[in-house]
């Protein structure tokens, strides 16, 4: 129903022209006007990104670690990109892909925990509700053309309970004992497999953190968007850490023998 | 009341000839018939408490909170009509939650003052409504250490290092005066704050009350929370301690 009487006529004369001008006269619109809609983008790529996030579930809880690059294509732009957040008293994020919508995604689900906590109701949002959330979110948005572009893993201990999962720029869930997200995903995934499934309830941290930084050694040494600082995040039943940043050693000696590349003639 | 009947106290839009809006007078009235609440502003935190006047002994106890939580470091104590002081705390969340998504810093408390004191002001202003029935207790601690301020129907704030609203504020304020609040710890001022209240309610007239003591500082981490049971349990025994030697 148009609700402005300037824009009434009888017959209808946006169908029908009764004095046979031409063209047809248009019947002004008065609706709601997006002035910006033709300017309107939608995320088609991310820009500056971070790179795999590796996650595991181990005797006392869960530990995740990604190294603190974030890259501007193949630049490594930023050296110093914190991509681990705790959320609340029990849940740790830990996202890959773009480092803006993370940044977004943090300040959302700070948003999120500021009104739980004023709430005062003696419930606190735990990782698998985290989860959920960020689901929802990462789906609707993909239902709009509009993705925040992240690979995300979400873990916690709540309750007595260890919780891994993750969920991409698609809203697609998962959960295993070890996860990865990105090139890690390729690479590191199968050596955490071996080295964690079967072993949850063994491995101590100790353990857990050798994994964890062989797996990221590896990716140092395979993955182009790497770089040998990392963070690694312990979330216990006591409470979640996050870690300094840690240095990786490694060894490039090899190069030398390495043949059938470059310039070298044998 | 000269007020009354004279025609000049039937909106808040209309000014009496010497100068006064009835209508906000009144509300102070609303705030004046509701149970103490106060607020201390000490050394290294916040300390509020609010005497809770139960109405009816079928109540489940701690139901209708007087003292919300507004921000992780800020908290809001209430004197007046009840429904007002949640519908103002409600207020309070979005304009702290505003100033966090503008600035992406935690606000300081004197933000969230001001702009609650420009949303009371403005129901002042109008005919269609009524000013609020409330005098609220704003306490924080921000980036510039511990914050106290009272906003009240009209819409003016001030700060404070103590303040007392509700039936019980004059002598609640004469018993804060006679602290060292500048020297205080939390954990004193707590101890004190539960003395205060016990002290100005009235067993005679009212019957029974709970009090509700919340606080922010070190011993918190900077969140705003209820102060631990053993500690309430504590102060509370204290305080009817203190009450016998009193009298």
């Amino acid at each position: 129903m148009d609700h402005f009487p300037t824009n009434w006529g009888r017959p209808r004369n946006d169908a029908y022209d009764a004095y046979g001008t031409y063209p047809i006269a248009q019947r002004p619109y008065n609706g709601p006007k997006d002035a910006f809609a033709q300017g309107i983008q939608h995320t088609q790529q991310p820009i500056v990104t971070g790179t795999s996030v590796l996650a595991l579930k181990y005797k006392d809880g869960v530990m995740l670690a990604a190294d603190n690059l974030a890259s501007y294509g193949s630049l490594a732009r930023f050296k110093d990109i914190q991509r681990l957040q705790a959320i609340g008293a029990h849940t740790v994020i830990g996202a890959g892909g773009d480092m803006s919508d993370f940044q977004y995604i943090q300040a959302m689900l700070d948003e999120l925990i500021i009104d739980e906590f004023t709430a005062q109701d003696g419930h606190t949002l735990g990782p698998a509700e985290i989860h959920e959330y960020l689901a929802q979110v990462m789906y609707a948005r993909r239902s709009k053309m509009n993705p925040l572009w992240n690979a995300i893993l979400v873990g916690g201990v709540k309750d007595g309970k260890r919780f891994l999962s993750f969920v991409d720029l698609l809203g697609t869930t998962y959960s295993a004992s070890t996860l990865a997200t990105g090139y890690g995903a390729h690479i590191a995934l199968p050596l955490l497999r071996t080295a964690v499934e079967g072993k949850e309830d063994i491995l101590n941290e100790e353990e857990a953190h050798k994994i964890l930084e062989q797996s990221m050694k590896v990716l140092y040494y395979r993955d182009a968007r790497s770089i040998d600082k990392y963070q690694v995040a312990t979330i216990t039943a006591e409470g979640v850490s996050i870690s300094e940043t840690r240095h990786l050693e490694t060894s490039w000696s090899f190069a030398e023998g390495i043949r059938g590349y470059g310039a070298q003639t044998q | 009341m000269t007020s009354i009947g004279t025609g000049y106290d039937l909106s808040a839009s209309t000014y009496s000839p010497d100068g006064r809006i009835f209508q906000v007078e009144y509300a102070n009235k609303a705030v004046e018939n509701s149970g103490t609440a106060i607020g201390l502003r000490v050394k290294d935190g916040i300390v509020l408490a609010v005497e809770k006047l139960v109405h009816s002994k079928l109540l489940v106890p701690g139901v209708n909170r007087r003292i919300q939580t507004i921000d992780r470091h800020i908290g809001l104590a209430t004197a007046g009509l009840l429904a007002d002081g949640r519908h103002l705390s409600n207020r309070a969340r979005d304009e702290a939650a505003n100033y966090r998504d503008q600035y992406r810093q935690p606000p300081p408390l004197k933000s969230v003052a001001d702009r609650l004191g420009l949303y009371i002001q403005a129901y002042t202003l109008y005919s269609s409504v009524r000013p609020f029935g409330i005098s609220t207790i704003l306490g924080a601690v921000d980036k510039d250490g511990p914050a106290l301020y009272v906003v009240e129907p009209s819409g003016v704030f001030f700060g404070y290092n103590g303040a007392a609203v509700g039936k019980g504020r004059q002598l609640a304020k004469t018993e804060l005066e006679k602290l060292k609040l500048s020297e205080l710890s939390t954990r004193e001022a707590v101890i004190e704050a539960a003395r205060i209240i016990y002290l100005v309610h009235d067993d005679a007239k009212e019957k029974d009350f709970e009090l509700e003591i919340t606080w922010i500082g070190d011993e918190t981490g900077g969140l705003h929370l209820p102060v631990p049971k053993d500690l309430q349990a504590e102060a509370e025994a204290a305080a009817k301690a203190a009450l016998e030697t009193f009298e």
